[in-house]
């Protein structure tokens, strides 16, 4: 993919597209909250690639993930300006580092949840969106009781890992919960 | 975050967990070693995780609860049903410490028993272990969230894609005559994304106009991908390429048979098993090799002719026609499985209808030949203005076209026009696919009745299966 990109393929840029849009934009509206910020993450993201597409170093991970560290990237950058736009006056408490650690919890949160084993995924989500009872979970995957409850607990350990460990080079000292 | 779970008892709990020893001590917990297993989220892939280990910390410390009358029990050896059986007693429950702990998952997503609830809250304010760890799944599920409806909006994918090519021109673009046939499969890919594993088995009733009646002919969602798949190979075909054969394996297919609808039915019975979810790659690998491949083919290859048996279509055309099929039978899906499907944009509407019409004239002829359609009026000399009805379509992609009645020969002319029929592009595609019978068709008319008669009848005559 990296190579036909470099050749300047626009139809490797569409497979990229495909392949990377939804992680691209749900990530982005998850920092931002703001269907058109979203929107132009995805652009700066997508453009940026297609730009340096020699930029990817395959031995730092996975495409996907390079993808994910440029939409937080873009994200926080568009957390910045905005808090610059923002008048003084306009002070709701939150600081700006919260709101990027939050948005970067929650940005992770996802794709944790996107990555995680399929079992654990599953039963998450019968459990909350579902709002079915461990029980009902356990019978739903055709799985023991104390497997359901395992996996519940797993993938809720998984998730909480979104808080305490920032993405790429962030480091917010005083956030996250003092573990 | 949609943390409604968050904030609220973060204070007070947070702090007495603070200054209470935190880890019960060394044991070899097997549910926490199975965190390992799971590959680490890849943002971050150098720091471990956060679990809190079997280790060396306050190991010394042998969790001081005293109500807790086991605390160094494993979750595995105990019987699945001891959470059960230990409500039997009155009064609040109590629980093992490593029963309690393993059901922290799901007391934290609200889903264990009343009971359960109770014991787990109770054995909380005296296991600070456990309390440190129901705070931390607490906040997790504050991090989970339901709102699933970010599906993507599909126009942005042509924005996308065009804001990056202006800030860097491809160094080889997709024809723009490939470009509804790119933007379509994009659209179907994205729903087809979208649903579920049993969705795929959904059925579907296509339906098509054949023999001057309505046809249907009853599938899956999985069965319609096959379809559309099995058709595409036609291009592919044309490329020089290997198509899928339906067993899972790809070849030139040399034996198979261009018609489209006995290519289906060759592809529909190639399979053991009725087709399912694992159709959706193969179709999209074909999808995207065909649009690579004829954005390298050079500038000829867009007249290259694509044969459908009975006809052949120029690859510009074929590629349309296969943009046009993907757009009615991604809608044919869509309500399937009950998703919202827009129309293509306008721009692709357009050449959409435009195809349609130059492919009207040879379609009143042979109805003509057959008897299905009234007799030539005026045969005027090959590339002369003759008789013609004016198409006005309105809306979004519409147009004004004027298509020659007597021969294919003949060219359409306003000057010529003995009829007009208006209609929405929309209803006019739907009737060109067959789910619209002519008769019905909402149309505005004016004019000759046989002429608008036959073009509404020839327009059907273009659906197949």
């Amino acid at each position: 993919m990296q190579q036909r990109l470099a050749r300047g393929e626009a139809a490797a840029l569409g497979e990229l597209y495909d392949r990377f849009a939804s992680l691209v934009h749900s990530q982005a509206h998850r920092m931002l909250d703001d269907e058109t910020a979203a929107d132009l993450v995805t652009r700066e993201v997508f453009g940026y690639v297609w730009e340096n597409p020699g930029a990817y170093d395959p031995q730092q991970g996975s495409m996907r993930s390079w993808v994910a560290r440029l939409t937080h990237r873009q994200s926080v950058r568009r957390l910045r300006e905005e808090e610059d736009r923002r008048d003084e006056a306009d002070e709701d408490g939150i600081g700006l580092e919260e709101r990027v650690h939050r948005a970067t919890a929650a940005a992770r949160a996802d794709y944790i949840v996107a990555s995680m084993p399929a079992p654990l995924r599953a039963a998450l989500e019968l459990a909350y969106i579902q709002r079915r009872d461990y029980r009902q979970t356990a019978a739903d995957l055709g799985v023991t009781e104390d497997e359901a409850r395992r996996r519940l607990r797993l993938g809720l350990q998984l998730l909480s890992t979104a808080h305490t460990r920032p993405l790429e080079g962030m480091s917010p000292p005083g956030y996250g919960r003092p573990l | 975050m949609t943390g409604d779970t968050n904030g609220s008892e973060d204070g007070g709990r947070e702090d007495e967990v603070r200054g209470a020893p935190r880890i019960p001590g060394p044991r070899s917990a097997a549910d926490d070693l199975d965190l390992s297993a799971v590959p680490l989220p890849p943002p971050v892939p150098a720091t471990p995780p956060e679990e809190p280990r079997p280790g060396p910390q306050r190991a010394a410390e042998p969790a001081p609860q005293p109500t807790t009358p086991e605390p160094e029990t494993d979750v595995a050896p105990r019987h699945p049903s001891d959470a059960t059986d230990a409500t039997d007693p009155p009064g609040p429950p109590v629980l093992a410490h490593g029963v309690l702990k393993a059901l922290l998952g799901a007391w934290a997503l609200a889903a264990c028993s009343a009971e359960e609830t109770e014991a787990v809250e109770a054995h909380l304010t005296e296991c600070a272990a456990c309390a440190d760890e129901a705070l931390r799944l607490r906040d997790a599920v504050g991090l989970l969230h339901t709102d699933r409806s970010l599906d993507l909006d599909p126009t942005l994918r042509t924005r996308v894609i065009d804001a990056c090519l202006s800030r860097r021109p491809a160094d080889i673009p997709v024809p723009d005559w490939a470009s509804p046939y790119d933007a379509e499969t994009a659209r179907l890919d994205a729903l087809l994304r979208d649903i579920g594993d049993s969705e795929w088995h959904a059925p579907v009733r296509l339906k098509w106009f054949e023999s001057e009646q309505e046809t249907t002919r009853k599938t899956t969602v999985a069965g319609v991908i096959g379809h559309l798949m099995a058709v595409d190979g036609l291009v592919g075909t044309a490329l020089g390429l290997d198509v899928p054969l339906g067993d899972g394996t790809r070849g030139p297919g040399a034996d198979w048979p261009l018609s489209p609808t006995a290519r289906t039915e060759r592809y529909w019975s190639a399979g053991r098993r009725p087709p399912t979810g694992r159709i959706h790659e193969p179709w999209r690998e074909q999808s995207h090799t065909l649009i690579r491949t004829v954005s390298f083919a050079g500038r000829r290859v867009c007249e290259l002719s694509v044969s459908y048996g009975d006809f052949a279509l120029p690859m510009h055309d074929a590629l349309l026609d296969r943009a046009f099929e993907c757009w009615v039978h991604g809608g044919d899906i869509a309500d399937a499985v009950d998703y919202p499907y827009e129309a293509p944009s306008a721009a692709h509407l357009n050449r959409m209808i435009g195809l349609v019409t130059r492919l009207l004239p040879a379609a009143l002829a042979e109805r003509r030949r057959t008897g299905l359609a009234g007799p030539a009026r005026h045969l005027v000399t090959a590339g002369s203005p003759g008789r013609s009805l004016h198409l006005e379509i309105e809306g979004s992609g519409g147009g004004d076209w004027y298509i020659p009645l007597d021969s294919p020969a003949a060219l359409g002319s306003p000057a010529h026009a003995v009829a007009q029929v208006a209609l929405d592009g929309v209803e006019f595609c739907q009737l060109v696919a067959g789910h619209v019978p002519p008769v019905e068709a909402a149309a505005g008319q004016e004019g000759d009745r046989e002429a608008i008669r036959d073009v509404l009848f020839a327009a059907a005559s273009l659906s197949r299966l």
